[in-house]
């Protein structure tokens, strides 16, 4: 159920985002999902990639810095709503989010979670049913 | 413990015999040969039977890097060309490059010092040493090459950079011992993680580095990082190259040759030499060179001298680390600082050795110090929060022991020069 996310530290100056995506697209390496965080001077770019131990070898050989960070992939319904009986489940568990993102496709949405324990908000999810997405399901969306 | 000559552990009496004698010895010869020091000697109203003994040392003149610069190439030689069978150039660290000579004698000698360095740190006949110093114009090279053949042991003459290859040969010729800038050492570790390498799994024991400042936690750094003996060599091309002192098992302090270099500390505005333990700028008296015996030579390091004696036996005496020079010395809105403060603070909340650059600039008149840090393992992490975490903990620290604000930026792993010799850590942009 724990996802692979990549995170890499970036300067906020034109060209630095396309320089890696350059890197992953030369290795045939697809990009699911990706969020960045921003500063005034540097940002962390969050991506969900293909295979991740080839990308994070790639990254790391042209000197990004580059982490590997665990993450959740959650499915709820793409409808008003959707996202917030989730929150509740992990409000009531008090569970904190540290960061997350989503995207939609079709009926449904997908919200990738970074949270302060993993293992905790799979079960907490798992308990209330909610369909968390595989590493294999996801590397493919 | 392993001694390459007894010199290394004659009396203090004995040791001041055979200093006086050779001091002596040298007065005279560059007062007849060197019309620089013949001049500056009667201006003194000093003749040479004026010197009687070592201890007469303070009544010297100087000498400066000025005084080589103007004297360029060969205006300080003592010995006629023909002797001259070796000639090297500083790295023109701070303008200029300086030119230095050595007879077949000097030559010999130097590889006598190196050999007391690397016996020092243990290194014998049955190692390998990769010798990763430039050679060339640049003393480090040739230097050590010279005395690792004295001392009988294989050398590698790879010379600086080269990084692949340097690791490459690391792994296949079974290298028990590294010698390059401490900086270049962090580099080649950290190139050798990011090619999925582990820099303990070779036949590394002993590193010898110098040519640069460092501090005491980059030594943790580096033995943790290789799980080697990180050993100080300390050395400058005026005066001889590398081999001028080392640490020994010991490390209470590099033990200086001063059987050959005879120093002291002076306090840098009155010029007056300054007793054991007091910090000053360290002064060589070359009494044993032929081609370029300086007197007093400053050489603008800031360090102290210890004359008790070491645990380990010899009684050469012994200097701190250097880890400043009064010509690296930057002076921020009056506030006196050393690139070395900063290292150890980086490296203190980094656990690990990152790559730094300081810039400094003024800006309406005011000075700035900058402080970019890259954003490597140790420092890097997902969240944006823990990064200012980061910066703001580097600048708590700088205030704190430098009453100043530095503002520190992350920056990415490949904003920095690397260097494969001596690292840059300073970029002024003031106007001079």
């Amino acid at each position: 159920m724990i996802i692979e996310q990549l995170s890499v530290f970036i300067e906020n100056k034109s060209g630095r985002l396309y320089e890696v995506m350059q890197i992953l697209g030369d290795a045939s390496i697809n990009v699911s999902a990706l969020s960045i965080a921003d500063t005034s001077d540097y940002g962390i770019v969050r991506l969900i990639v293909s295979d991740p131990k080839e990308a994070l070898k790639l990254l790391k050989e042209q000197d990004f810095s580059v982490q590997s960070t665990p993450v959740i992939c959650c499915k709820v319904p793409n409808t008003p709503g959707g996202l917030k009986r989730m929150l509740a489940y992990l409000t009531d568990d008090n569970i904190s989010i540290e960061y997350m993102y989503a995207f939609s496709i079709g009926d449904d949405a997908s919200i990738v979670l970074r949270t302060e324990d993993c293992n905790k908000t799979i079960e907490c999810l798992s308990r209330h049913k909610m369909e968390l997405m595989k590493a294999s399901d996801i590397y493919q969306v | 413990m392993r001694y390459w000559q007894n010199e290394e552990i004659v009396s203090l009496d004995e040791k001041k015999a055979i200093q006086s004698e050779r001091l002596i010895k040298t007065v005279n010869r560059v007062y007849a040969n060197v019309p620089f020091y013949n001049k500056k000697m009667k201006e003194l109203g000093l003749e040479p039977g004026d010197i009687k003994s070592i201890d007469d040392l303070k009544y010297l003149p100087f000498t400066t890097k000025q005084d080589l610069r103007d004297h360029y190439p060969y205006g300080l030689f003592a010995a006629p060309m023909e002797e001259v069978v070796r000639i090297h150039a500083s790295s023109g660290t701070t303008g200029q490059p300086t030119v230095v000579g050595y007879t077949k004698n000097d030559i010999r000698m130097w590889e006598d010092m190196m050999a007391r360095c690397l016996s020092a740190y243990g290194v014998t006949k049955h190692d390998i040493i990769q010798n990763a110093y430039g050679y060339g114009l640049f003393t480090g090279g040739l230097g050590v090459h010279h005395g690792a053949e004295h001392l009988g042991a294989a050398v590698v003459p790879i010379s600086g950079g080269n990084t692949k290859k340097q690791i490459q040969l690391l792994q296949e010729f079974g290298s028990t011992v590294i010698t390059c800038t401490p900086s270049y050492a962090l580099y080649i570790g950290e190139t050798m993680k990011n090619m999925g390498i582990d820099p303990r799994s070779t036949n590394l024991r002993v590193g010898v580095f110098g040519a640069e400042p460092w501090t005491e936690e980059m030594r943790e750094q580096i033995e943790s990082l290789f799980g080697i003996d990180a050993m100080d060599i300390y050395g400058l091309s005026e005066v001889l190259g590398p081999g001028v002192a080392f640490d020994c098992q010991k490390r209470t302090g590099l033990h200086i040759n001063d059987d050959h270099f005879v120093p002291e500390v002076i306090d840098v505005d009155t010029l007056e030499p300054l007793a054991g333990g007091e910090s000053g700028e360290l002064v060589f008296t070359m009494i044993t060179k032929e081609a370029l015996p300086l007197l007093r030579y400053r050489t603008r390091d800031i360090t102290k001298l210890y004359t008790d004696k070491c645990e380990c036996g010899r009684t050469l005496v012994r200097m701190d680390k250097v880890t400043g020079r009064s010509d690296d010395m930057l002076i921020i809105r009056g506030v006196n600082v050393f690139p070395s403060q900063i290292e150890s603070i980086i490296l203190k909340v980094a656990e690990t050795a990152p790559h730094y650059v300081l810039i400094v600039d003024r800006i309406n008149n005011l000075d700035t110090l900058e402080v970019w840090v890259e954003a490597k393992e140790g420092l890097f992490s997902d969240a944006i929060k823990s990064l200012e975490k980061v910066e703001k903990h580097i600048t708590n620290e700088l205030f704190s022991l430098l009453g100043l604000h530095v503002k520190v930026k992350l920056v990415e792993p490949r904003t920095i020069e690397r260097s494969e010799g001596k690292a840059k850590r300073i970029i002024d942009k003031r106007k001079k």
